[in-house]
């Protein structure tokens, strides 16, 4: 399996997700610039990561304008024909306003920029995860009519929740819906989520929970 | 010929603006307690070079459907000036 990672202007987690890739999980990476639009070196089992930072400085809205650059195109076109897709933190804003994934993340509701570890949790599975967050707009929203087949279909990857698992106010760094900090697409092969696995892969960094998620997302280790 | 079109973009009435609570807060501390919901939005102003006047709108209101606005979030208005 190889990764492709974009590297947009104002991207700035790009470099800790290719070190993630290929130093901790020792995987095959190709950094990929916005301008280009070369995808054709990638497979349905390759994945195209739309790394965190502040693409075109959030002008507009966060992924407003990423959306309409050369190679968000090809990713779109990548995705539709079954490739993997991951987007993190302005990754996932991206893939929202792609229309790759349904809804969209909004500014957090106590209006402040949340830098810290936070727990996750898979959908029936009620071992916490700690990962990261880093992000000024983060709180998900969609319609009740999307909520709804977002979970009777599985959609949704991670909720916040606190460290024994349980989904409490508390735990809900930016207010999102349902506490909602992941979900993927119906054909599950685009996957968004707000905090950051490739910030917790090593031991260096005293925290490897985020191979966990990718563990779960591609079946690395 | 030109014509000047603004788009006024404003989070839809059912979501929180936390931006809104926040100036809100500030004037209640100015002692204008009496103002009692704010909402922030953005104006966009574009020049359009169109046929007529309904010609200018659609192509505003194109460009705030695919781009200025996102619809699962807000709500735009365009007057043309």
């Amino acid at each position: 399996m190889k990764f492709g990672v974009v590297v947009f202007p104002g991207s700035n987690c790009d470099r800790d997700m290719i070190g993630a890739l290929c130093d901790d999980l020792k995987q095959e990476v190709i950094p990929l610039w916005h301008k280009d639009k070369d995808l054709s070196m990638f497979s349905k089992e390759d994945c195209i990561v739309l790394p965190g930072g502040f693409s075109y400085g959030d002008y507009l809205r966060c992924g407003a304008i990423a959306r309409f650059s050369p190679m968000m195109n090809s990713v779109i076109e990548f995705a539709n024909s079954g490739g993997k897709v991951l987007g993190v933190c302005n990754g996932f804003q991206i893939l929202c306003e792609s229309g790759l994934l349904p809804g969209a993340l909004l500014r957090n509701a106590h209006q402040q920029f949340v830098c810290k570890n936070v727990f996750i949790k898979e959908e029936g599975n009620p071992a916490a995860l700690k990962i990261p967050v880093a992000h000024g707009e983060g709180r998900y929203f969609a319609s009740e009519e999307v909520l709804k087949s977002l979970n009777d279909n599985g959609q949704v990857l991670y909720r916040y929740c606190d460290e024994n698992g349980k989904l409490t106010d508390t735990s809900n760094p930016n207010g999102a819906t349902e506490a909602i900090a992941g979900i993927c697409n119906e054909g599950r092969n685009v996957f968004g989520m707000m905090p950051h696995p490739e910030r917790a892969c090593s031991n260096i960094l005293n925290n490897e929970d985020g191979r966990v998620v990718f563990s779960k997302l591609f079946g690395l280790s | 010929m030109i014509y000047t079109a603004q788009v006024k973009v404003m989070p839809l009435k059912e979501l929180l603006d936390p931006q809104g609570k926040a100036v809100m807060g500030g004037l209640g501390n100015l002692g204008l307690g009496s103002i009692k919901d704010v909402r922030i939005g953005k104006n966009i102003t574009l020049q359009v070079e169109a046929e007529s006047e309904a010609a200018a709108k659609a192509i505003a209101e194109d460009a705030a459907k695919k781009l200025l606005a996102n619809q699962v979030m807000e709500m735009f208005e365009i007057t043309i000036g």
